[in-house]
């Protein structure tokens, strides 16, 4: 018997099933309380109550049934575990665009499991095609598993990863990338690519869903449709995310990936770009560009640079906060700090001393701001420029994010023997469009 | 009629009714009706998927093939973002849960030991998620009706679906309000054996949902889905039934439906039609025969760049128009289903035509196009080529079914108790686990909490209104329909008037008024109790219940103004008094002569007199007091 099998019992429930040789998807018969039931055992939550077993009836429905000294329990037939079968692979068109599609996990490749109840990665770049056929007009795609896992659980080696990975395809040149990725870090994720992978030939479009693909109301399709339309066809060499604009699936925003964060925990709307505009929308299979200046599809100023230090921290300053953590974090290797502060970019006046300190050690701090819109300005107010003084680094209308994976990418790039000087300057650059020197107001309204 | 236990009837009733818990089942949006309130408006697109068990639904995929766009109209005032599936569901409502198990524990039903909440695939757009949330809260049980015992199947809780405003022909609308609502569900064994037994068992469901007090009343709150099969026919669903008196009339003619299909088999096969004939039939293109029709539906089609295609019957001849009922016949059938399917408008079969304007001439030209023999039906489809075609298949496969009798489908109830093809019959490959959310435990604990405050079922309450206040059983019974219970127990218990009246006018009285069309909505209990009040202190009489209380719904005024513009408020008992004594004077002779004669002429006259302003029979027994009076006066001589 393979014990591996009963996914979800334990104790005496399961050895109960062991005993009477019964695995999960057999047709079982439950006497309970003077009751037969008949149906197909179901795997069970770890997280759920052990003294139960699931049961799906012939109907369909599911049930819990309590197992009690009395319980009896048989199989009838042994069944089948239930398996995603993949619908067949749509028919390649010949003259399209080729994307490829790198998956990483995420919402947008998973579907219910049992091991928690919950729902888990589970579908690759090529299950996605199956599902959505609609792809395979759009462009002739290749798929690639590089990942499967949670975003929550991305690294900067997986940075390093999907940018190795990214890299490769545009030298096998391929006319556009398209990312699936988890939702929760997306945004980090397109900094790092945006900085890893400067001025690119092609787009690269990070796409990811808020409801996962088994629902029949996923917006991963429309989503993943919208994506692949853009690695296709877009005329720019941007890396974007491409997200729901509004709660409707007619509008799909294509988020500029230094200035996009995601805003909300579970609408499909998610995904803000904060202090620009999306630089352009997918309506009606039409994209439409409004943002000008952008990298032109096919220039050659194509950068890779895919090195990333993890050792950066961002700290958001918060009333009566003290500033001691900084010492503690700095000794245990920190080698900068990105700080979110209040309002134009203030801390509390015992902070000065202990930041003194840190830029004194040769670690770098720099200053964003927790209004998420505009930018911050340290020369309005005295505790501004007594922060200033003590060699806090204003980084302007960079989001707190992005700025902390550019200072991993800056590490990264300029190695352990960097100075002060070195990281402030390239933190100061606008690499990838994390910087605008002009503010506009905000016409985009939601 | 039928008779109906020969043909092996079988019905199962599935009762639907929203619950009036105070917030919906997985979130916190209110489950009333709200006016006014921001209202936006979203659009979204549903894809079929698999379930667990790697298979996809029949009936998801026939929805999915349609591909409309869903608009969405959400009222802010009872719609949030778990409506509009933009959040993950909230915890299952406790209340609705207490409510479904009383329900359970009511009908001696078992409570599940866990509730798994499971999705239910249902991709037209009436739930945002493309799922129905559903769960078993009981298991068997049985609801008594006369000398039968009706054994249930199960208890659902389940989540009511958005409110359908409009279909266009890419878009289908919905408003969300209703999205969200508790619905119980009861759905009992086929066993049901006639028609006026199916409605006698879902009047007794209804009445003992009731009981608990805890479900909504009035239009949309109450649905009613039947299964039907009758021996060698199928198992058909019929969904959406509204009113209880309708039950009866669809049943009698799903009845008459499944025996109609069943003898159109019959005369098929005795004709030696093969479903290989009806398979290998190739459409032909006949445009051109109608380039000139004079038929409006097929000219549009055709002048929009439509195509005419014809596909022959072979074999079929008389039997598409043959018609036992209003409304039953294979053609109906055919055309039910190519509108479901492809959403095409213009068809028609030889057997209906020369007609819509379609001459002799084109039959004649259409047979010969087509080789039809004299036996041979002809169907002719107008729309785009693409559509055509595809509904040339949804034919020939209906057709083919005619060979097997009745196919196994989902029909829609009409008003008029007729039923229309909705979808293929859901399997149970439409069922997913709502991972969203545990399974609940249902302890001991809370069944017997809930066990000890079980409502008294309406059975109960009939008796006790007969033994308390002397009703007829028929009154009671009529004041627990009417679910005036506890307004009439308060209007007697504070003016102390007959019972009876009191019960008659929350009915009866009331009944009647709404039928002569008077907006009964603006009597309020408190209008009521005013009158009797007056009553009571004998200011107005009980006869003019029914013009005061017109008067109330019509003027909008309160019952002292409107008793002072009808002039009915009762003269003073002396007034009255004197007056029958003045009477009796002058009709001595008469009285003498002919006592019972003289009493109902003098009732005659003060009844003209006092009519709806003094109770007749405090006039009556003034009267014969008078009499007595007078007589042994004259005694005494």
């Amino acid at each position: 018997m393979n014990t591996l099998e009963l996914q979800g019992y334990s104790g005496r429930v399961r050895e109960l099933l062991e005993r009477e040789n019964i695995n999960i998807g057999d047709e079982v018969e439950v006497i309970s309380n003077g009751r037969r039931y008949r149906g197909i055992l179901m795997a069970r939550y770890e997280l759920a109550d052990p003294n139960y077993i699931t049961l799906k009836l012939p109907n369909g429905y599911n049930i819990g049934i309590r197992v009690t000294e009395n319980t009896v329990v048989s199989k009838i037939s042994a069944g089948v575990r239930p398996t995603f079968v993949r619908p067949p692979k749509p028919q390649t068109l010949s003259g399209l665009p080729n994307v490829i599609i790198i998956s990483t996990g995420g919402t947008i490749a998973s579907r219910v499991e049992y091991r928690t109840g919950a729902v888990r990665p589970a579908l690759d770049a090529e299950d996605l095609l199956a599902i959505v056929p609609e792809l395979a007009e759009i462009a002739k795609i290749d798929t690639e598993v590089l990942y499967n896992v949670w975003s929550e659980n991305i690294q900067v080696q997986h940075w390093i990863g999907m940018a190795e990975a990214i890299d490769r395809s545009i030298r096998k040149g391929v006319d556009g990338v398209v990312l699936t990725h988890g939702t929760d870090t997306m945004g980090y994720t397109a900094a790092a690519l945006s900085f890893a992978l400067q001025k690119p030939p092609i787009p690269i479009v990070l796409v990811g869903a808020q409801r996962s693909s088994d629902r029949p109301s996923s917006d991963a399709a429309t989503n993943l449709i919208a994506a692949v339309a853009t690695a296709a066809k877009a005329p720019f060499g941007e890396v974007v995310v491409a997200m729901h604009k509004w709660h409707s699936d007619d509008v799909i925003a294509l988020h500029k990936g230094t200035r996009v964060v995601k805003l909300h925990t579970s609408s499909r709307d998610a995904f803000r770009s904060v202090n620009s505009r999306p630089i352009a929308y997918y309506q009606h299979g039409e994209l439409k560009v409004v943002a000008n200046d952008l990298n032109p599809r096919g220039s050659n100023e194509y950068v890779f640079k895919p090195k990333f230090d993890g050792r950066a921290f961002l700290i958001k300053f918060f009333p009566s906060m003290k500033p001691d953590i900084l010492n503690i974090l700095a000794d245990m290797g920190i080698k900068g700090f990105i700080i979110e502060g209040t309002g134009l970019g203030h801390v509390s006046s015992d902070w000065v001393p202990i930041i003194r300190g840190l830029t004194e050690r040769g670690i770098f701090v720099g200053m964003t701001s927790q209004c998420k819109f505009g930018r911050v300005n340290m020369n309005v107010y005295d505790s501004g420029r007594d922060l200033l003084k003590a060699g806090v680094v204003p980084l302007d209308d960079m989001l707190s994010e992005v700025a902390l994976v550019k200072l991993m990418w800056t590490l990264g790039n300029l190695g352990d023997g960097a100075g002060l000087e070195e990281i402030k300057k390239l933190m100061l650059k606008n690499i990838a469009g994390e910087i605008y020197s002009r503010s506009l107001p905000n016409t985009d309204s939601w | 009629m039928e008779d109906y236990s020969s043909i092996k009837l079988k019905v199962g009733l599935e009762i639907h009714r929203q619950l009036d818990t105070k917030r919906k089942l997985f979130c916190d949006c209110p489950t009333e009706e709200v006016e006014g309130g921001e209202t936006i408006t979203f659009v979204r697109k549903l894809r079929e998927v698999q379930s667990e068990l790697g298979t996809v639904d029949a009936a998801a995929i026939f929805e999915s093939k349609k591909q409309r766009t869903i608009v969405y109209h959400a009222n802010l005032k009872n719609v949030c973002l778990v409506e509009m599936d933009e959040e993950p569901p909230h915890n299952l409502n406790p209340e609705a849960l207490e409510v479904a198990l009383m329900v359970a524990l009511l009908l001696d039903s078992k409570p599940v030991d866990e509730v798994h909440v499971m999705r239910k695939i249902v991709i037209d757009g009436s739930n945002t998620t493309g799922f129905q949330r559903t769960c078993i809260i009981g298991i068997g049980g049985e609801i008594k009706i006369k000398n039968k015992t009706i054994p249930i199947q199960m208890i659902t809780l389940e989540e009511d679906a958005a409110r359908i405003i409009e279909v266009r022909k890419d878009e289908v609308h919905y408003d969300l309000s209703r999205l969200g609502i508790p619905l119980i569900e009861i759905s009992t064994e086929p066993v049901i054996e006639s028609p006026e037994e199916a409605m006698e068992v879902a009047y007794a469901i209804g009445r003992m949902l009731r009981a608990t007090g805890k479900v909504k009343r009035g239009i949309g709150t109450v649905r009613q889905d039947l299964n039907i099969s009758i021996k060698d026919g199928a198992p058909i669903e019929i969904k959406g039934v509204q009113e209880l008196e309708l039950i009866q009339k669809v049943v009698e003619n799903e009845v008459k439906r499944q025996l109609h299909l069943l003898r159109i088999k019959e005369e098929l096969l005795k004709r030696g039609v093969k479903k290989e004939d009806v398979w290998s039939a190739k459409p032909v293109d006949v445009t051109h025969i109608f380039s000139k029709t004079s038929s409006r539906i097929i000219k549009r089609q055709l002048e929009a760049g439509g195509v005419v295609y014809a596909i022959v019957l072979k074999g079929f001849a008389g039997l598409l128009g043959l018609q036992p009922s209003p409304g039953i016949r294979l053609g109906a059938e055919i055309a039910g289903r190519v509108k479901a399917w492809s959403d095409v408008e213009g068809i028609f079969h030889t057997d209906e035509l020369p007609n819509y304007g379609i001459t002799s001439e084109e039959v004649k030209a259409l047979k010969d196009a087509t080789g039809a023999g004299e036996y041979d039906a002809v169907v002719i489809v107008a729309a785009e080529r693409d559509k055509a075609l595809d509904a040339v298949e949804v034919i020939k496969e209906r057709a083919a079914e005619a060979l097997d009798g009745v196919p196994e489908e989902t029909r829609a109830a009409r008003p008029d108790g007729t039923t229309v093809y909705m979808r293929p019959r859901p399997g149970s490959a439409r069922m997913y686990p709502e991972t969203d959310i545990p399974p609940i435990v249902i302890s001991q604990e809370l069944i017997e909490r809930l066990r000890a405050r079980l409502p008294k079922t309406l059975d109960v309450v009939a008796q006790q209104l007969v033994e308390k206040y002397g009703l007829s059983k028929q009154l009671a019974n009529d004041l627990i329909d009417s679910e005036v219970v506890e307004d009439f127990e308060e209007i007697v218990s504070k003016t102390g008037v007959s019972p009876t009246v009191v019960a008659s006018t929350l009915t009866e009285v009331l009944r009647s008024l709404r039928r002569e069309g008077i907006n009964v909505e603006k009597i309020t209990k408190a209008h009521i109790m005013r009158f009797f009040e007056l009553v009571s202190c004998n200011k107005v009489a009980k006869e003019a219940v029914r013009d005061v209380l017109a008067a109330v719904a019509q003027k909008g005024q309160n019952v002292d103004q409107i008793i002072d513009e009808l002039g009915l408020w009762s003269p003073p008992i002396s007034e009255v008094e004197d007056r029958i004594k003045m009477l009796v004077e002058e009709h001595k002779q008469e009285i003498f002569a002919d006592e019972k004669k003289a009493v109902a002429k003098l009732m005659g006259k003060l009844m003209k007199d006092y009519r709806g302003r003094v109770d007749g029979a405090l006039i009556n027994s003034m009267l014969i007091k008078a009499i007595r009076a007078l007589k042994s006066e004259s005694d005494k001589f």
